[in-house]
């Protein structure tokens, strides 16, 4: 199954379950952890992998086309901002990648009300929030209805 | 007492109603903000907006980026290559509006701390191709998800939008939506002033290559559910080029994106014998598309349609050849980073199969067909164009607003915009919330007005897989066979194959004809027939209920478009056996579709294709 749960790291926490975009994983209730519900519905995406407090999440590719014996391994560190991964192939190869994930600190981004309120007729212009600013250009492109014309081109 | 009956319901007012927190949504969110500082901007989403939509695990170049600070590329030029992409049809007013938009759009990301490549000589940022930039984006969507917390007034995450709510009062006007909670199982009913769908393309309506574990490693995300279609053509929004469905040459089984790789690591294909195959098939498809074949760059669909045809003529696999360009461990990191950051699927299947791109040059093949309106293709609904300069037939309200009066829409809702991506699509997000925000000041104090009597109904209907599943689990001992309910994998599946075989999927070659069409049309109205029988076990399944649903209404008008235009468009993503050629003459021009929902009739019509830009 693309996803699976090591039972002895998985402490229920819920968190794969709260991110998981496919809704697949759930907690098992007899044993209190997590487990993927539908395989089928996976689509190896690591959100759940990443978010494991306890690294108790691992993927196996899909049973359909993915020879046993491989292993893709992720460490996601927010305050470091940085993503790690391990790829092993089947045969015992091994690649190591990191990469940064964020330049400014979580929480940092500011809210679209804290910008100064727009003016009612800024509302009825083509500029969007923070145009012609944020475009880097002196004004905001635009086209004028006569270049209309119908047809092939 | 039905099951139903002793479910809460939960009602939430709002100004701004913004259906699904994709990168679409959480654009929508943040510009609503920005006009309406004292809305009550609201943003639905099924799973949760941390890591939802097509860039939940991240992306590792934004695709849609015209770099004008820097004069790389203007509005006009990428309105030239979608069109050309294209094969001559797209709303080349919203085409320009989204590229004139979009560079401050990733300016603001790169503020946001989105870690953007930059080229060491230049300092600018590093191009992957003409279009596209490199990132490492792996945070991409939860960078982007924390921009659109800090804007609304509430993030309902969790909650799956089944149907949108009219006006009582007004005809044609939109009034909210309802859904439920996918883990407490409470009903909502949201009013909305304005409503934006912004929600995901279409997986899962054809039948995919896998179809066992690994059906879910589909090219795009299988919780893209076609409810970008559903929502509006239930409430008999037009739509446009449904039929325009696309079909991905990716690197086999993972299907790992290979643009990285043509365009940055110069890799490139060939076929089973070590050969360049596409001068193969050019005057062929010279026969079928005339000149388009000669434009530059090549369509994408031309280019499946030499891999098609090379395998077809028994010199398949196709490859990548990789071996040249990884032998720098610079472009090797490139190679492999550029899936952990998009795809990670693929380097699971490498990593398996023991296929060291160093070593070995990886299989391509070509994907079963998807429908969405962000990439290189471009389904989706009608609608209103900017007001500076779209043509008046374009145009009869807000920016983005459907034909439905107070129904906004961006990303894989909108139509005739391909090759917008991540990117354009925040942009066109952006877009629409200022039209909407616009709309609702107009409106004033004029409330919209919701019908008890139909959300008190649609409560019924959305609960009734689980009473249908409760009801008919006890006539039998186990299992999942029954007679009287179906499971949403069976309806899936059956979906699956009507659409493979009667409507050009990779089991047909991706062909169809009138006869084909007409009998795939019959069994998907049997199927909608059974729909009403959909058994869900508990909340989970109740929820794939659903995304079934959605996916059977776009089928079917995927259906209706493609019998109703009669040529081949776009050959290497379908062919119609019986118009085998492209028809300029009768058939440059969108074809437009409007559901009714109570007679289930589908009204068709062609719209002219205007070019704004030489």
């Amino acid at each position: 199954m693309p996803t699976f749960v090591y039972m002895t790291s998985c402490d229920g926490c819920g968190l794969c379950v709260d991110i998981c975009p496919s809704d697949i994983m759930h907690i098992d209730t007899t044993y209190r952890r997590a487990y993927n519900i539908e395989p089928n519905f996976c689509w190896e995406c690591y959100s759940c992998v990443k978010a494991c407090p306890q690294h108790a999440i691992d993927v196996r590719g899909y049973a359909e086309f993915a020879p046993m014996g491989h292993s893709v391994r992720v460490l996601r560190e927010e305050e470091k901002g940085t993503v790690s991964w391990k790829v092993k192939f089947r045969d015992g190869r091994e690649k190591n990648f990191v990469s940064p994930i964020r330049t400014t600190p979580w929480g940092s981004i500011k809210s679209p009300s804290d910008y100064p309120v727009p003016s009612p007729d800024a509302l009825n212009s083509q500029e969007l929030a923070h145009e012609p600013e944020a475009l880097n250009i002196d004004a905001l492109p635009a086209l004028t209805p006569d270049q209309l014309k119908k047809g092939v081109v | 007492m039905g099951l139903f009956t002793s479910r809460k319901t939960v009602f939430v007012d709002s100004d701004i109603l913004v259906i699904g927190g994709g990168m679409a949504g959480c654009g929508a969110t943040y510009e609503s903000r920005y006009w309406g500082r004292e809305l009550k901007i609201i943003c639905v989403e099924k799973a949760n907006i941390e890591r939802s939509g097509a860039v939940a695990q991240g992306l590792y170049a934004i695709n849609c980026y015209m770099g004008m600070q820097w004069d790389e590329n203007q509005p006009e030029d990428h309105v030239r290559y979608a069109r050309n992409d294209l094969m001559g049809l797209v709303r080349e007013d919203l085409g320009y509006d989204i590229a004139r938009h979009v560079d401050a759009t990733v300016h603001k990301f790169e503020e946001w701390g989105l870690p953007i490549m930059k080229d060491p000589e230049t300092g600018r940022y590093l191009r992957e191709g003409k279009w596209q930039i490199m990132i490492h984006g792996e945070s991409y969507k939860p960078i982007v998800a924390e921009a659109a917390r800090k804007a609304a007034t509430e993030i309902y995450n969790r909650i799956m939008v089944t149907h949108l709510l009219m006006d009582k009062t007004k005809p044609n006007r939109v009034a909210g939506a309802v859904g439920f909670n996918v883990r407490t199982g409470d009903f909502y009913v949201f009013r909305g002033k304005a409503v934006i769908v912004a929600a995901g393309g279409a997986s899962h309506i054809f039948k995919p290559r896998s179809t066992g574990e690994g059906m879910g490693r589909t090219w795009y995300a299988p919780w893209s559910s076609a409810s970008a279609y559903a929502l509006p053509i239930q409430v008999g929004a037009k739509m446009t080029q449904m039929e325009n469905r696309i079909v991905l040459t990716r690197f086999k089984d993972g299907y790992g994106p290979v643009g990285a790789y043509f365009l940055h690591l110069k890799t490139y294909t060939e076929n089973a014998y070590g050969n360049e195959y596409e001068s193969n098939w050019y005057e062929q498809t010279k026969e079928i598309v005339g000149d388009y074949i000669d434009r530059h760059p090549v369509p994408t669909c031309l280019r499946n349609h030499a891999i098609l045809e090379e395998v077809k003529a028994g010199r398949g696999p196709i490859r990548m050849v990789t071996k040249e360009a990884f032998k720098d461990p610079h472009l090797e990191t490139v190679g492999w980073e550029n899936f952990l950051g998009m795809t990670i699927g693929q380097a699971v299947v490498w990593a398996s199969q023991n296929i060291d791109p160093k070593e070995t040059n990886p299989e391509l093949t070509t994907s079963e067909p998807y429908v969405m309106g962000s990439h290189a293709t471009c389904s989706g609904a009608w609608a209103s164009g900017p007001e500076d300069y779209a043509p008046d037939e374009y145009q009869w309200g807000y920016n983005r607003m459907m034909t439905v009066d107070g129904l906004f829409g961006a990303g894989d809702t909108i139509g005739g915009t391909a090759h917008k991506f991540s990117s354009g699509s925040f942009a066109e997000g952006r877009i629409a919330a200022k039209a909407a925000v616009r709309y609702i000041t107009d409106l004033g104090n004029d409330e919209p007005q919701i019908d008890e009597e139909e959300y008190e109904n649609l409560k019924k209907v959305v609960y009734q897989p689980l009473e249908n599943y409760k009801v008919g689990r006890n006539e039998i001992v186990g299992g999942t066979v029954s007679p009287s309910y179906m499971l949403p994998l069976h309806g899936l599946q059956r979906l699956e194959k009507i659409m493979d075989e009667y409507v050009g999927g990779i089991s047909a070659h991706y062909t169809t004809n009138t006869p084909l069409l007409t009998r795939g049309l019959e069994l998907l109205q049997m199927l909608k027939e059974d729909l009403v029988h959909l058994g869900a076990e508990d909340l989970h399944q109740l929820m794939r209920a659903w995304e079934l649903e959605h996916r059977v209404l776009a089928s079917e008008s995927v259906t209706q478009h493609t019998m109703f235009r009669e040529e081949t468009r776009w050959p290497g993503y379908y062919y119609r056996a019986d118009h085998p050629k492209l028809d300029d003459t009768d058939w440059h021009c969108f074809t437009l579709s409007r559901y009714d929902q109570e007679s289930g009739e589908w009204e068709m019509e062609k719209a002219p294709v205007y070019h704004i830009i030489d």
